[in-house]
């Protein structure tokens, strides 16, 4: 039997009259790279942020590493990392000073601080650049810089929100490198893109339509499913009949 | 304890890449300290001043001579009819009208007591009531058994009767930058205090990065903490600052004791922060929280006491004084820097300062969430 980290139960999030999360249900297996594809407004990133503890579920209940989420919101932050949609590293910090701050307040002790944030310049090659300000970085590098930030405290599980969002394919590439890495080690991978090409990078995949899941499995069987080539048309299928989004 | 180092050092880092809160706490007080008090000055010289004596004794000409040999009125007339003394306010040529009564110096002498009667020019209000406040205390220091009774001339003064209040018994020429500039201190600890407390946390919220903080296992109150602390020391900079500015500028020195001075901002400083940082949980944007501090900034400031004494507000105003923490803190100032009070005459204050302090940041902790 495979541990399951991320279970969540006709979880569900509502501003006012408007449902932006459907009663979604789906569980993630340890180690995963779990894909959460949907269109502009599909909901990901309200999910994502009920998952994170950083928004309380209208209703439904999720557990994410064994423990429920809102309830016990404080356990799960020591077993997860975050990268938001919105780059949110201190851009008048310098390279170093963000990865030692946010190493500290995860309690890592100096050594491991010292040891951790030398591995990480070294393995995204900014050697050069820790005595920048993270501000005067280009965005691929800043959000090659937020991952490695978001895993430093070796979390069991990290939610990547459209991490590749507006950089180059040589970029992205380079990004689903660090991605493998990290779940090489063990942690799962919980992402949300609307690159379909990523999406074959997955192990498994949601598809999300108007705030509800509307497919979930593996890209192959997905095709098969759907009788498509690609995941591009799968998408297209699904997301056609969406009525929000841009 | 750990958590909380790391915040302060990322505060601090922050705090000295960031010119522009450099320059407000480095430049702001010594340019405020240098221009309001002048800016504010209420001192009036050349009064015009005109007296109708109906006694012609000694003692009401040595009181004459007495009241313009202080250097702050001219005298317009002399004579023995109010009435045409009373002309000469009407071609605004004098600002004020002292009279004394016929038997001023007997009277005096057997009863121990007499009146005197000064009338104002209500058209040029502030030097004819100032030139008021600085009679009276001329004469009081003349002699303290006269008593004085201001007189409103009919339809030259529409307001109400000048109260004269025994302000100035601790600067006794009224010198009004002794008075001013302790004030204007403190309004400028509570400014940068308030403002940079206020915004910080909003700015977070604005770049999302408050968001990363609140994923990690990070505590509330560790949070607020390192937000407090750095502003906290920000604060006793401006304000020693400050102080060093009003000695070397205009030669104030307290007379009451550093310890109780510091003491009572230490108390202070949380009250305002954690009033910032409560703002700062209501909003989002750093306009709104701008705003909002802007409004509370103009009432606390108005209402402080330091350009209308409260003493002198009508009775709705003393009370929203007493919700008003400038208040406290300008009290406190001017009684330790002028009067040299200690501990035991401001112990009310200060227990009222702590309240406010507990209570705002309690309410700040509270209304921070990590979650929405
Ligand atoms: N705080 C909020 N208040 C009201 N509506 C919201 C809020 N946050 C998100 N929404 C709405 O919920 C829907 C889903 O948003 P989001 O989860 O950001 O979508 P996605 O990440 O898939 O693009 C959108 O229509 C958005 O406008
Ligand atoms: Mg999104």
């Amino acid at each position: 039997m495979k541990e399951i980290v991320i279970k969540t139960d006709r979880l569900s999030k509502r501003f006012g009259d408007f449902i932006a999360v459907n009663e979604i249900s789906f569980e993630v297996q340890k180690g995963e790279i779990f894909g959460f594809l949907g269109a502009n407004g599909a909901g990901k990133t309200t999910a994502m942020r009920m998952l994170c503890g950083l928004s309380i579920p209208s209703s439904g209940t999720a557990e994410i590493a064994g423990f429920e989420v809102y309830k016990q919101a404080e356990q799960i932050k020591r077993n997860i990392g975050y990268m938001s949609q919105k780059f949110s590293l201190y851009e008048d910090l310098t390279v170093s000073e963000n990865i030692s701050f946010f190493a500290g307040i995860y309690g890592l002790t100096n050594r491991e601080i010292k040891e951790k944030g030398e591995a990480l310049v070294e393995q995204l090659g900014l050697e050069k650049e820790t005595k920048k300000l993270v501000g005067s970085l280009p965005l691929g590098w800043k959000q090659k810089l937020s991952f490695s930030v978001a895993v430093l405290h070796e979390p069991k599980i990290v939610f990547l929100d459209e991490p590749t969002g507006g950089v180059d394919p040589v970029t992205r590439r380079q990004f689903w490198d660090l991605i493998y890495e990290a779940s090489a080690k063990g942690i799962t991978i919980f992402v949300t893109t609307h690159y379909m090409d990523e999406a074959e990078y997955c192990d498994r995949i949601s598809i999300m339509v108007d705030g509800r899941i509307a497919a979930l499995d593996s890209p192959s069987k997905l095709k098969t499913q759907f009788k498509a080539g690609t995941m591009d048309e799968v998408f297209y299928q699904l997301a056609r009949g969406a009525k929000r989004g841009d | 304890m750990r958590t909380i180092r790391f915040l302060l050092q990322k505060e601090f880092r922050q705090i000295f890449r960031n010119r522009a809160i450099l320059l407000l706490i480095g430049v702001m007080p010594v340019m405020q300290l240098l221009i309001l008090p002048l800016a504010a000055n209420y001192e009036v010289k050349n009064i015009n001043l005109s007296v109708v004596d109906h006694d012609h004794s000694g003692y009401a000409q040595k009181l004459v001579a007495k009241v313009t040999a202080s250097g702050y009125f001219k005298l317009r007339g002399y004579g023995a009819s109010f009435k045409e003394e009373l002309k000469k306010i009407e071609s605004d040529e004098a600002d004020l009208i002292l009279e004394i009564p016929e038997g001023f110096e007997r009277n005096l002498i057997r009863e121990d007591q007499q009146q005197l009667f000064i009338a104002v020019n209500a058209i040029n209000g502030v030097k004819a009531n100032l030139g008021g406040a600085y009679l009276t205390s001329i004469i009081k220091n003349f002699n303290e058994e006269i008593r004085i009774e201001l007189l409103p001339p009919g339809r030259f003064n529409p307001g109400p009767v000048i109260e004269i209040i025994a302000s100035n018994w601790y600067n006794p020429l009224m010198e009004y930058r002794f008075y001013m500039v302790p004030g204007i201190l403190a309004i400028l600890v509570t400014m940068i205090g308030g403002f940079l407390s206020a915004l910080n946390i909003v700015k977070e919220k604005e770049f999302g990065t408050i968001e990363q903080i609140n994923v990690t296992p990070i505590k509330k109150h560790h949070f607020i903490l390192g937000k407090l602390i750095p502003f906290w020391v920000l604060g006793n900079i401006v304000f020693s600052l400050g102080l060093l500015v009003a000695w070397l500028i205009y030669g104030i020195i307290p007379i009451g004791s550093l310890l109780v001075l510091y003491g009572f901002l230490a108390v202070y400083l949380l009250a305002i922060l954690g009033f910032g940082l409560l703002i700062s949980t209501f909003c989002d944007t750093q306009q709104q929280a701008m705003f909002i501090m802007f409004f509370f900034m103009m009432v606390f400031i108005l209402m402080g006491g330091l350009f209308t004494s409260i003493d002198s507000m009508p009775d709705w105003a003393k009370l929203v004084s007493r919700f008003n923490p400038v208040s406290y803190l300008i009290e406190v100032m001017r009684m330790v820097i002028l009067k040299g009070s200690g501990w035991r005459d401001i112990w009310p204050q200060f227990g009222i300062i702590t309240l406010f302090a507990v209570v705002l940041n309690a309410y700040a902790v509270i209304n921070y969430k990590k979650t929405n």
